[in-house]
């Protein structure tokens, strides 16, 4: 293990509802998150990115269950630490930042003392000291006049600076990891923006590992250095972000690309959709998961699950024909 | 435009101001509005929450009456005419909305949910009506068995054809889909997306595509009118419009979009816009932009600027446009 890995996940999965008929929302994942990179995982709704960002943080709650996998920070697993220990490491080792800011606040708290109340349940100051701490984070991020606004409620602030407030709080201790779960999803194009800049910024100055959950190819192109692609509950494609965009192995991978819509599209060009739904994960096929959808798939395909398997340094592909598709396309 | 199969005159709305007493100030929603819709051609509406582009439809299906300006099919007004002429013109435009789930009716099959325009509208005996929402199904591929599901049984882009079927069961000329495929997932918008252009193919259909993504707009329009507090600050081909943006805010947008290549878009090269919109109330006087435009001059605070035309059928409305002197020179 590289000594920059800071969080590694082996193994992991988790599910909803019982071990027979419940659904697997994460099945076998396993990453390493390093030291001042940004890791992009991405995917579509159902494929198991936010549950897998929330397995991180401790925050599945019933009927929902790590079943399995290691949780190591530091070398640490966090599965094996008690509730107490996982309590301190949200929130100062790791810090979270969610689609929906104006959920994730307190509506009755002044934004001032929720950065505050987060700094306080980490470290022995006092609340003077918390509070004027919020406001340097406050414009740290990019609030103008924060000493006011810290006095303000998350209703009075728009969308992006709720996020930025939201961005304060989650580097509030200095964290060493920075997930942030689709954080510009709900916002406007010229906001989101000033959020990435703002995310790409801190990430860089603090030196932290950055995991960005998003299912926006454009965003992952701007921010990513390493991508992670999941398909129903597993990862599929793993690389660093120039090859998975110019070099791509997965089919599912390279279908997604090709249904992108972009502001250089030829409009004459047919458009070329995924045809087909993603596997209801109560009953998924019992080999590829893409594989009825695939247009590459063989009978092999259906018989067996591809593991991810090594193509040149860093990158890897869980697919039967990967050494094929690429001649192929 | 006299070969126009919409036009859309001088449309204006404003909604009371949240808060009361001194600070209860009208929004102004729509602010003198005109554009035209040509038979078989997409429009292409794009702009940021808040920038009138829903209240538009709205205005333009009249769902909504405006304060002012007028709405023509074909040359007849849809405002000032009678309930029984507005209910004729109403079957010649229909729209789709964001949330196909929650705008079909939970408790009618999905067969009597498509059909229903018909009914309000009186038009054939019920086993006809059926038939025809089985046909529709079929058209926007799905199963004619169908009809007698419930629309909790299907998933977001299959309530999204049914919507569209039913949008188009009363046989429309026009089409409004409003964020019509926002909230689907990208390998799914892309099948609704090929659907949508397919049925304008086969069908005829002239649309107004309402979006907040500027790619997918560009992907279907024949033109782009881009809206800011209001107003459509620039309008003309897509291509012209994405190639050769006049209009400030219209560069900022396009600037603002990421591009899927990492070799040739980082996040350092995203522009950086001003303050975001919500945070400012549009300013008394002169352009709505000008309180985040970096190109702002005196004239800019003080006078509202004119539309000018910069191409054939391209306009843009703002004070450093004039004719034949695109924007592009001098940035």
């Amino acid at each position: 293990m590289s000594t920059d890995v800071v969080l590694e996940l082996r193994g992991l999965r988790t599910r909803f509802g019982p071990e027979r008929g419940g659904t697997v929302a994460v099945d076998g994942v396993s990453f390493a998150l390093r030291r001042g990179r940004t890791t992009a995982l991405v995917g579509e709704s159902g494929s198991g990115k936010s549950v897998t960002a929330l397995s991180i943080m401790g925050l599945i709650e019933p009927p929902g269950h790590v079943v399995a996998g290691e949780i190591l920070l530091d070398g640490r697993d966090l599965r094996r630490a008690g509730a107490r220990e996982f309590e301190g490491v949200r929130g100062s080792r790791i810090g979270m930042v969610f689609q929906d800011p104006l959920t994730s606040l307190n509506p009755v708290l002044t934004f001032g003392s929720q950065i505050a109340e987060t700094i306080r349940a980490h470290e022995p100051i006092s609340r003077a000291a918390a509070e004027q701490r919020a406001v340097r984070l406050l414009e740290h991020v990019g609030v103008v006049d924060a000493a006011a606004r810290a006095q303000d409620y998350p209703h009075h602030f728009s969308g992006g600076m709720r996020q930025r407030a939201l961005i304060a709080a989650a580097i509030a201790c200095r964290p060493d990891i920075i997930i942030a779960d689709e954080p510009t999803t709900a916002l406007d194009v010229t906001v989101q923006a000033t959020i990435l800049r703002l995310l790409h910024d801190l990430q860089q100055e603090m030196h932290a590992s950055l995991l960005l959950i998003t299912h926006d190819l454009g965003v992952v192109a701007a921010m990513a250095d390493d991508v992670l692609v999941m398909y129903a509950g597993r990862v599929v494609e793993r690389a660093d972000v120039d090859t998975l965009f110019h070099a791509p192995r997965h089919p599912y991978t390279r279908a997604l690309l090709g249904c992108a819509t972009g502001i250089e599209d030829d409009r004459r060009a047919p458009l070329q959709p995924i045809e087909g739904m993603p596997p209801d994960l109560r009953h998924p096929p019992p080999g590829c998961r893409f594989a009825p959808r695939c247009r590459h798939a063989v009978a092999a395909c259906d018989a067996a699950s591809p593991a991810l398997q090594p193509f040149g340094a860093a990158h890897e592909v869980a697919c039967h024909r990967a050494a094929e598709v690429l001649a192929d396309a | 435009m006299p070969d126009a199969l919409l036009s859309v005159e001088g449309l204006r709305k404003s909604f009371p101001g949240r808060g009361g007493g001194l600070s209860r100030r009208a929004v102004r929603a729509v602010a003198d509005v005109s554009f035209h819709l040509r038979r078989g051609e997409t429009l292409g509406l794009v702009g940021e929450s808040g920038c009138g582009k829903s209240t538009l439809a709205r205005l333009v299906l009249h769902l909504i009456a405006p304060d002012g300006g007028s709405v023509l099919i074909d040359g007849t007004p849809f405002t000032g005419a009678s309930e029984r002429q507005r209910r004729k013109l109403r079957r010649r435009l229909q729209i789709v909305f964001q949330d196909a789930l929650s705008s079909l009716n939970p408790r009618m099959t999905v067969g009597v949910n498509i059909a229903e325009p018909m009914r309000l509208q009186g038009l054939g005996t019920p086993a006809e009506r059926h038939d025809a929402a089985r046909e529709l199904l079929q058209l926007v591929g799905l199963r004619a068995g169908d009809a007698a599901r419930y629309p909790h049984e299907f998933s977001g882009g299959q309530c999204q054809r049914i919507a569209i079927a039913r949008a188009l069961i009363l046989h429309p000329d026009i089409v409004v889909f409003d964020e019509a495929v926002s909230a689907l997932d990208v390998s799914i918008r892309s099948q609704i997306l090929r659907l949508i252009l397919d049925l304008q193919q086969r069908l005829g259909l002239s649309y107004i595509f309402i979006s907040h993504d500027l790619g997918v707009v560009k992907r279907v329009a024949d033109r782009i009118a881009v809206m800011y507090l209001g107003r459509i600050v620039e309008i003309g081909p897509a291509e012209d419009v994405v190639r050769n943006p006049q209009h400030p805010y219209t560069r900022a947008l396009l600037r603002a979009i990421p591009i899927a290549d990492p070799r040739r878009m980082r996040v350092q090269d995203l522009g950086l816009a001003a303050a975001d919109v919500a945070s400012q109330a549009p300013p008394a006087a002169g352009c709505a932009f000008q309180p985040r435009c970096t190109l702002r001059l005196a004239v800019c605070v003080q006078e509202v600027p004119p539309t000018v035309q910069v191409a054939p059928g391209h306009t843009a409305m703002c004070h450093h446009v004039a004719p034949g002197n695109a924007l592009a020179s001098r940035a």
